[in-house]
């Protein structure tokens, strides 16, 4: 009935596993199985480098139907080690669209499967947690291919943040990107200092759009070298893997710690959560998805938020002058820290959306009232 | 926040009748506000004039008015019943404007009732145009460019600056009624022109057309904390130019990326915010130019609307309900999620699957009307699908549509499927100008070779949609020809997959569809359920809402549950002649099994309805209601029974076919059931029982029916034994009309005949619903028509206790009632349509099931008895239930019944045996002239207590029109006639003002006097169908500009007793609690909960 198709496997570590096919053509790749329950923002998820050394499965079917544009990338390239859907879309319908999303990751070298039950596959990453995996259309024997899913390295400890930050500093600013300067042009009022452990580009458009220029630093870069160049703000960026395989990032946010205005984001607040001494600890399965309520505690009101994290902060190990700010409403999770004294506040979701609702945006605005030096009606 | 604790009693006004734009959806939501807020120990007081509602069922309320839904009355009821606040979202437009006009008056400042979810100011901003549109620009969004004119002059002005084409929306009224799109200045004149009347303000908005851009919707919800959050998103696979109710509809949205759908979302924030709807639900529509993206935001309904439903039923988050209790004052992080238990009502959903509504029509029925569909709304239903693709979702929906379609064509119905090949002209016409049909002509514009581009430049519908068509087009061409056994395991799930029904494959492969059937069995390919839990599987769900699909992972509880479970087979897409009183039916079979303990597993595919509220039923399966889908889910339930008497003819169509597939039917057994149904066997059956019907015969050629009908004596009724779209039905008088129809209505061949019956003139007709264990039988009602037989009796008028049966009569009734529950064994409901003429009783129609007056029977005397006819079906006996005695109220209730005519244009107004009642409301009083001008009222005829009265009847009801205009003159009215009229009234010395009629040329004439509403009641009678152009302008005229009508003698008889009545004693009005209390046994009271 049908042209041949490309017959795929998908693995799980403790030995389930899914039929699909691939639209990508041939290939083989191993990460942890996570899924996302956005049903728009595959491009900027597929961008994001938290996402790197994981398999995603989206949980909505129909994937692909607006295709990929030039504007909607949060890093340079596909960022994760699979992508999983229902059913492929070839046909792409969209204005700003330029290609099929199976051209680009074919094009990128990543593995897509479709035709597989997506909510089956969910669900047992809800039952039973988030797991290693792998996927392929070359080890089509399951026990064979269970054999090498299970020496494929592990998620869990494993430092990823040093495969996508940035190797040298770059700048960015009105003009966007200069990869060549590795200083602050000194034209904006507000320099922010961007440690990357993986960030997403939406977090500098934001900022610029603020006013601001940003310069960004590999992870591994000092203290010292970052306050050299006389940053008003320090932002930590999101970023892949354990958050408790990163002691070096957490040794420069505790050296940056009150020497300048912090803001920290999905990883960037669980270095800001380590670096005042709280350890982390990883979810069963994740937040991945852009539709979570978060309650702002200081305003009382609720933000959908997107959200993309395995690990959280232990709360109960914070010093006691640290606000929390934000819980998540649907498991009570912290969400949020504020510490007053250090002018130092992150949340563990994703306030510059990409993929996601806009609602909180506003501590962007935050950020830049503790550069202006004003801490009145922070989260307001 | 808490609730609040400062009001207690809280006013929820319901949306009336059932009418095009409007349906049982604001009963669902309705009744869920009912719940909600009772929950919380809030007093409810609700007005609804709507009996078939569950909303108006006595438990839902503490008081329950079945009163008009006029100003008048609510000002009635609110100082009698004092409440502290009124819930104006609810209830529709109806319930909205209502409330408006309520405080607009100045009565909810009077008696000090606050507005509660959306205040005063916030529906004027959102209602009218020019308000809305200047809060738009306030937040920088924008709008269509566009005027506000209140005549055609200034019109014709605005239409320089805006250019052609140009849409014509009228302000305030219901579903854009009047609506339409210009193309040139006679057309805009001729709209503007409606639309102005169809005003309650009189003021139209001229807009720039966005016709062919992309149409969305947005479900808003805000709190009193300004949290706001989106339900759901829906993408219109129909563009801009289709009233979004006819569009065919997709959630979520499709084809917009993040970054478009969140400046979507950040719009609909800000404009609920600006119109400052303070809690509740709203819904948002926007258009994209599908070329550059740009986004103008179209409308705003600051309430519950018919989207609310589908977007609650599409994510399974229950927005009426989550509205309800923002307005009292919680804030969304304060409610839980009820499908997750863990979460809360602060989020917004996410599926993980596709949903397709399709809105069901009925142009059939009127087909002096033209299929066509503009920015008014036609159609009289819908029906929703849940796939895991948009392929799956669409097949789904069109099987569930019951339009005899199973899919995108393939199905051996489409023109293509079969050989013929549509004229490319044809096609590409009918692409270009939207139609009900349009969906099928993308098939036959395939066939025909255009490409996926051709057809979207002709349609403007997203490409996309156009290629997932073209794939399962594409596929069924391939499949075509091949023979079942050849079709691999892996290529049938496919087709599963895809949406194909058994149906389409058998039709490919040349087999049957229980051949299909057997094969995929044997193949092991059965469909999975599964669930619908607002939150893709991220959590737990504890709602058991399913829809099916083709996949790997079952996760049906069938097999959880060890109780006893039955099966309720709702009624599907609404439609007329089948609506929301099947519904109600179904939801109190649902509500009985629950209350013995049994799993009441329900299956229906309209999502306006309550049966399809999750909470209502044990299990709820989302899906179409045919041979194939029902029985799969028999199959992976395996239930004790399943019952088909309630939801109207869909599953009564499904009861034999399943039946011989082995299910097991409870209640009247279907061979009864066909024995009422077949011509032949049902005249043996009365024979047998010696009752009487009106001589009748088939005739098989022109010829023979010519013959028959003389044998027969004229007049007679014609219709063919084949139902063709229900319609072509006709009385006709002489062999010519006879010929006639046959020559242009019907093929009169060997293999289709037409049946014949005596048509009985001026009879009185009679409808009982009666209830039998197969013992005892029980007379629930007995119903005496207001109109004479002839007229459809869905499109009657009728009084319960009846007031012109004489008491011998009334016991034959009895008598006949009885012998023939007995002799069907009928086991629940039956229902037989009486004539009574010269004395004697024909049998016109028995039907073993519960019919379309069950709710009003059941208000009525206050017995709820789908519910007791289910306990029935379980083995119960009406002695054990304690219901043996027919309930004669002292007080009497009329049903009268609303028509769609405004929304089409060029048809005629008059009565026949084609139903063309949308809906029905109820008038209770203690007199029956008074209930029946209450329910005038209610169904929008304002009868007038003093003024002009034209008269113009057919010549054999002139000696009839006599007495009635004797009363009106002595009661003070000015009669006008035209001449022939006239002179008739005048010999029996009526003073009678004669005026010229349209054909005479002089003026003014009877149209003029019309047009400037000089007219006050119009008395109008004709015969048969085919009217004089006259005749049909007065009539049409009248209609639309509310000029209270009667078409037949006995109903101008009915209004004029109201109106002489009304002139000595004005109304008071009572709520159904207390009229109960004068019954001997108050049913709802006591017996229903054992």
């Amino acid at each position: 009935m049908k042209k041949e198709r490309l017959k795929a496997l998908i693995m799980l570590e403790d030995g389930t596993h899914f039929w699909g096919y691939s639209f990508t053509g041939p290939g083989e790749t191993f990460g942890e199985i996570v899924f996302n329950t956005g049903m728009t923002g595959y491009q900027e998820i597929l961008t994001d480098p938290s996402y790197y050394g994981q398999i995603v499965t989206m949980t909505y079917p129909l994937i692909g139907t607006y295709g990929v544009n030039d504007e909607d990338m949060e890093s340079a390239r596909i960022q994760v080690a699979g992508f999983i859907v229902r059913e492929y879309q070839p046909y792409f319908s969209n204005y700003r669209a330029r290609r099929s999303l199976g051209d680009w990751l074919k094009e990128q070298g990543i593995l897509g499967i479709e035709g597989v039950d997506t909510r089956a596959l969910t669900r047992h990453i809800r039952n039973y947690g988030a797991m290693k995996g792998g996927m392929t259309t070359e080890t089509l024997d399951p026990k064979k291919f269970l054999e090498k899913v299970k020496e494929s390295p592990d998620y869990v400890g494993r430092d990823l943040v040093k495969f996508v930050t940035s190797p040298k500093p770059y700048y960015y600013g009105p003009e966007g990107f200069d990869f060549n300067c590795q200083s602050f042009k000194n034209k904006a009022q507000y320099r922010v200092a961007v440690l990357d452990c993986g960030l997403k580009y939406n977090q500098l458009r934001l900022m610029v759009q603020r006013g601001a220029e940003c310069l960004v630093f590999p992870a591994d870069t000092p203290a010292e070298k970052i306050l050299a160049e006389d940053p008003h703000g320090i932002f930590l960026s999101n970023g892949p893997g354990d958050p408790s395989a990163l002691p070096y990032v957490v040794e420069t946010a505790k050296n940056l710690l009150g020497k300048r205005p912090i803001f920290g984001i999905c990883l960037g607040h669980q270095i800001l959560g380590q670096a005042l001494s709280a350890t982390t600890y990883k979810l069963r399965f994740g937040h991945r998805g852009i539709n979570h309520p978060v309650l702002n505690l200081l305003n009382g009101r609720v933000e959908i938020t997107s959200q993309n994290h395995g690990f959280c902060v232990r709360a109960e190990e914070l010093p006691k002058d640290v606000i929390i700010t934000h819980i998540n409403l649907n498991d009570n999770t912290l969400e949020g820290i504020y510490a007053p004294d250090l002018k130092a506040f992150s949340v563990q979701y994703h306030p510059e959306n990409a993929p996601g609702p806009w609602d909180s945006l506003y501590l962007f605005d935050s950020f830049f009232k503790l550069m202006r030096g004003e801490d009145e009606n922070l989260f307001s | 926040m808490p609730k609040r604790t400062d009001i207690k009693k809280i006013l929820i006004i319901g949306s009336g009748p059932i009418v095009i734009g409007q349906a049982c959806e604001f009963d669902y939501s309705g009744s869920q506000a009912c719940k909600a807020l009772r929950e919380e120990g809030y007093e409810i007081v609700l007005v609804n004039s709507n009996p078939a509602t569950i909303m108006t069922d006595p438990e839902m309320a503490d008081r329950t008015y079945i009163e008009p839904l006029i100003p008048e009355v609510l000002e009635y009821i609110i100082k009698e019943e004092r409440p502290d606040a009124l819930l104006p979202t609810l209830g529709g437009q109806t319930g909205l404007n209502l409330a408006f006009a309520l405080a607009r008056k100045g009565v909810l400042e009077k008696y000090k009732v606050e507005l509660i979810g959306a205040k005063e100011s916030a529906i004027e901003k959102a209602e009218s145009r020019e308000h809305f549109k200047k809060a738009m620009e306030r937040i920088g969004l924008k709008v269509p460019k566009s005027a506000i004119v209140k005549s055609l002059a200034e019109a014709e002005k605005a239409i320089k600056e805006i250019g052609f084409p140009v849409i014509v929306r009228p302000s305030f009224t219901l579903g854009g009624t009047g609506g339409g799109v210009a193309y040139n200045i006679e057309e805009l004149r001729e709209i503007v022109s409606a639309g102005l009347e169809a005003s309650l303000i009189h003021e139209v908005m001229l807009e720039e057309s966005v016709l062919g851009w992309k149409e969305y919707e947005l479900e808003v919800m805000r709190d009193f904390k300004d949290n706001v959050v989106i339900i759901c998103s829906i993408e219109n696979f129909d563009p801009m130019g289709v009233h979004t109710g006819d569009s065919i509809t997709v959630a979520p949205s499709q084809t917009l990326s993040d970054v478009e759908y969140q400046r979507m979302r950040v719009a609909a924030q800000a404009v609920i915010r600006e119109i400052g709807v303070e809690t509740g639900g709203s819904n948002i529509q926007f258009a994209i130019n599908p070329d550059t993206g740009e986004m103008v935001v179209i409308e705003m309904n600051p309430r519950v609307s018919r989207s609310s439903a589908l977007a609650s039923k599409a994510t399974g988050y229950p927005i009426a309900k989550i509205a309800a209790k923002l307005a009292v004052g919680y804030t969304l992080d304060e409610l839980a999620n009820d499908i997750t238990k863990e979460t809360k009502a602060a989020f917004e959903p996410t599926i993980d699957y596709v949903v397709v509504k399709i809105p069901r029509f009925t142009f059939e029925k009127f087909p002096e009307a033209k299929d066509e569909l503009t920015t008014s709304m036609r159609s009289v239903g819908e029906t929703m699908a849940i796939g895991r693709t948009f392929k799956e979702a669409l097949q789904k929906a069109i099987a569930g549509l019951e339009i005899g379609r199973f899919g995108f064509g393939a199905d051996g119905k489409s023109p293509s499927d079969i050989g013929e090949f549509l004229p490319l002209e044809l096609i590409k016409e009918k692409l270009a100008r939207p139609n009900s049909q349009r969906l099928f002509y993308i098939r036959e514009a395939f066939k025909a070779g255009l490409t996926i581009d051709e057809i979207y430049r002709l349609t403007y519908i997203d490409r996309w949609f156009l290629y997932n068509l073209w794939q399962v087009f594409t596929v069924s061409e391939e499949l075509k020809g091949r023979p079942l056994e050849t079709i691999s395991s892996e290529d049938l799930k496919e087709l599963k997959q895809m949406g194909f029904t058994d149906y389409q494959i058998a039709f490919l492969t040349g087999s049957t569809e229980i051949e299909v059937r057997k094969r995929r069995l044997a193949l092991g390919i059965k469909p999975t359920y599964k669930l619908i839990d607002t939150c893709a599987a991220e959590f737990e769900a504890y709602t058991p809402y399913f829809y099916s699909t083709y996949e790997v992972e079952n996760e049906s509880r069938a097999r959880l549950s060890k109780n006893k479970k039955v099966i309720i087979i709702g009624g599907g897409p609404n439609r007329i002649g089948q609506g929301i009183e099947f519904d109600y039916c179904c939801v109190h079979a649902v509500k009985a099994l629950r209350e013995r303990g049994i799993d009441a597993i329900m299956i229906n595919s309209n999502p306006e309805t309550v049966s399809t509220d999750y909470d209502v039923s044990t299990r709820l399966y989302f899906e179409p209601l045919t041979f194939e889908h029902v029985l799969n889910i028999y199959e992976e339930e395996e239930p004790d029974g399943v019952i088909v008497q309630f939801g109207g003819q869909t599953p009564l169509n499904l009861a034999m076919p399943l039946y011989k597939a082995g299910v097991k039917i409870l209640g009247t057994s279907p061979l009864q059931i066909d024995r009422a149904e077949d011509r032949e066997k049902f005249d043996a059956l009365l024979e047998k029982v010696g009752l009487k019907r009106p001589k009748a015969g088939i005739a098989r050629s022109a010829d023979e029916a010519l013959e028959v009908a003389r044998k027969i004596g004229y007049p007679v009724l014609v219709r063919p034994s084949y139902v063709l779209g229900g319609r072509a039905m006709k009385i006709v008088y002489s062999e010519a009309e006879l010929m006639e129809y046959i020559e242009t209505a019907v093929k009169v061949q060997p293999e289709h005949p037409i049946l014949i019956d005596r048509f009985l003139e001026d009879a009185l007709e009679v409808d009982v619903d009666a209830i039998s264990d197969g013992e005892t039988v029980v007379v629930a009602g007995i119903m005496e028509h207001i109109e004479e037989a002839g007229v459809h009796s869905g499109d009657s008028a009728c009084i319960l206790p009846p007031v012109n049966i004489p008491p011998k009569l009334i016991d034959e009734i009895r008598r006949a009632t009885h012998v023939l529950a007995k002799e069907l064994e009928v086991k629940g409901l039956i229902n037989i349509q009486f004539a009574i003429k010269d004395e004697e009783l024909y049998v016109l129609e028995v039907n073993p099931r519960a019919s379309r007056t069950i709710p009003f029977v059941s208000k009525a005397i206050g017995v709820p008895l789908a519910k007791l006819a289910t306990w029935i079906m379980l083995g119960e006996s009406l002695k054990d239930l304690g219901f043996t005695q027919e309930v004669w109220p002292k007080y009497y209730s009329v049903k009268e019944v609303v028509f769609p005519f405004k929304r089409f244009p060029g048809v005629d107004v008059t009565l026949g045996p084609e139903m063309k009642s949308t809906g029905e409301v109820m008038g209770i009083d203690w007199e029956p002239s008074l209930a029946y001008a209450k329910a005038q009222f209610a169904a929008g005829m304002r009868l007038p207590l003093s003024g002009r009265v034209f008269i113009s009847v057919k010549d054999e009801d002139k000696p009839q029109v006599v007495e009635i205009a004797k009363v009106l003159e002595n009661l003070g009215f000015e009669i006008v006639a035209t001449e022939g009229t006239a002179k008739y009234l005048e010999d029996f010395g009526i003073k009678v003002k004669v005026i010229p009629k349209i054909s005479e040329g002089r003026r003014p004439n009877i149209l003029d006097l019309i047009k400037n509403k000089e007219i006050d009641l119009m008395i109008n009678t004709a015969k048969g169908k085919v009217s004089k152009l006259d005749a049909y302008l007065i009539r049409r005229y009248a209609m639309e500009l509310d000029i209270p009508y009667a078409t037949t003698i006995s109903g101008a008889r009915a209004m004029v007793c109201s109106i002489r009545r009304l002139k000595e004693k004005s109304f008071s009005y009572s709520a159904l609690q207390d009229y109960y209390k004068t019954l001997p046994c108050n049913y709802y009271a006591t017996k229903t909960d054992r």
